[in-house]
């Protein structure tokens, strides 16, 4: 257990804390942010246009056949060159991570609404329902219960992307660590292990929960 | 677009590629086996094996690849492992990808009916020919979309290794921006690249399902 005293000098714990608030901080912003724009390229995906159903499927398929690395690659280094865009790294993982996630969200709701059956369109235009009504007491309850499932896990997955934010530069919990290893390299040589399970640690705390509510939520309206 | 500039650096990119395509490979052939192992103990029961499968499955799903591998490659030598970096992004890729060919697998296993194993049983078939001309066939028809998603999943996940200094496509695109500042050149070449190297599996994914679909119809 040689080098684990690292994890109890003042301070480096605090920090790694701090660290993993600017992952959840960028997380969670690329998720509400993705929420209503998911929703959208959702419905966008439903329709019958063929020149939006053109577009959504370039932009779906692009997104999903490119690593999330590249994608990162490209806004923060590309954009900036080709729009004279000066946008920071934290700026472009937040870009990034809202534009995959609307897609891959999107997806989802896509596959929800059209799980919905005909008839239950139907049934609600004969007891008399407005098309507000049949949307918002007949097809949303429905399509919720397919989506959240899944929609929990893909906010895990986003959390565990934004690990890649440190390779752009963003101090966050991973280029924390890094900071203190090397602060640290002669007091302590072997903090390298300690400070990289504990990190992993966290990511294991932060995301298993999210899991386990995913995993529920799939049981419990597994046979409606 | 300078396409003269592209065409010249074309070469470093197809020795990156060809590295991304090695880690991946043999980081998908071990997922594979070790879904496979974790499967069969799930499916056998086996008392402290299966907990440590479960346990393995939640820890490898819920951590990111980049924090596994920097724990093998920077961790694990002050433990007195060293290993190469091509061995750590193998080994990291097998222990992401384990977990999910055990979840994809594990699907397919538990969606064969059991009516299917009884009426293998009337029909006097023994344990070992229902295994293999009955349950095996449907499990693996019905994991293949899984499986694809997974190969696929772990091929892009796989960009990951440039942050342990192997030369793969993401390596080599970072290396020539910050030599020649080409910055559109060198990403159209990453983008061509991996294109290059998914699409052909994404479709021959699609294939595969159709011509395997034999447990749905």
């Amino acid at each position: 257990m040689r080098g684990a005293e690292i994890l109890l000098q003042p301070g480096v714990f605090p920090r790694l804390l701090q660290g993993l608030w600017v992952t959840v901080w960028i997380a969670g912003a690329s998720v509400l942010l993705a929420l209503p724009l998911g929703l959208l390229v959702g419905w966008l995906m439903t329709l019958k246009n063929p020149a939006v159903r053109v577009i959504m499927r370039v932009y779906l398929d692009f997104i999903r056949i490119m690593p999330q690395l590249a994608l990162l690659f490209i806004a923060f280094y590309g954009f900036a060159q080709a729009f004279d865009w000066n946008l920071d790294a934290t700026g472009a993982c937040v870009l990034v991570f809202v534009l995959w996630g609307a897609a891959e969200l999107g997806d989802l709701v896509r596959g929800a609404l059209e799980s919905i059956p005909r008839t239950q369109y139907e049934s609600a235009k004969v007891l008399g329902l407005n098309s507000w009504q049949t949307f918002t007491r007949v097809i949303l309850p429905q399509a919720l219960r397919r989506l959240l499932p899944a929609s929990v896990n893909l906010v895990t997955r986003i959390v565990k992307t934004t690990s890649l934010a440190t390779l752009l530069g963003v101090v966050e919990v991973i280029k924390v660590g890094q900071q203190i290893i090397d602060a640290n390299r002669f007091q302590y040589p072997d903090a390298t292990l300690w400070i990289y399970a504990v990190i992993f640690l966290m990511y294991f705390i932060v995301c298993w929960p999210l899991s386990i509510v995913a995993r529920r939520l799939e049981k419990r309206w597994a046979h409606d | 677009m300078d396409f003269g500039f592209m065409m010249h650096y074309a070469p470093y990119f197809v020795n990156a590629a060809y590295m991304t395509v090695f880690i991946s490979f043999f980081g998908l052939v071990l997922s594979l086996v070790l879904g496979l192992i974790c499967v069969a103990v799930q499916m056998a029961n086996v008392p402290v094996a299966r907990q440590i499968v479960r346990a393995y499955v939640e820890l490898s799903r819920n951590t990111p690849l980049l924090v596994q591998l920097y724990f093998l490659y920077f961790g694990l030598p002050k433990l007195g492992v060293s290993w190469s970096a091509e061995t750590c992004a193998i080994v990291g890729l097998a222990f992401l990808g384990g977990s999910y060919m055990t979840e994809a697998l594990r699907g397919g296993f538990e969606a064969v009916p059991r009516v299917q194993l009884e009426s293998a049983r009337v029909l006097g078939f023994s344990p070992v020919q229902t295994f293999l001309h009955v349950t095996v066939p449907q499990a693996l028809s019905t994991a293949i979309p899984a499986v694809v998603a997974n190969v696929i999943f772990l091929v892009k996940e796989s960009s990951v290794v440039s942050a342990i200094a192997l030369a793969d496509v993401m390596y080599v695109t970072k290396d020539l921006m910050g030599q020649t500042y080409d910055t559109y050149e060198s990403l159209t070449l990453l983008v061509i690249t991996y294109l290059v190297i998914l699409l052909p599996i994404s479709i021959v994914g699609t294939v595969l399902e159709r011509r395997f679909d034999y447990a749905r119809r």
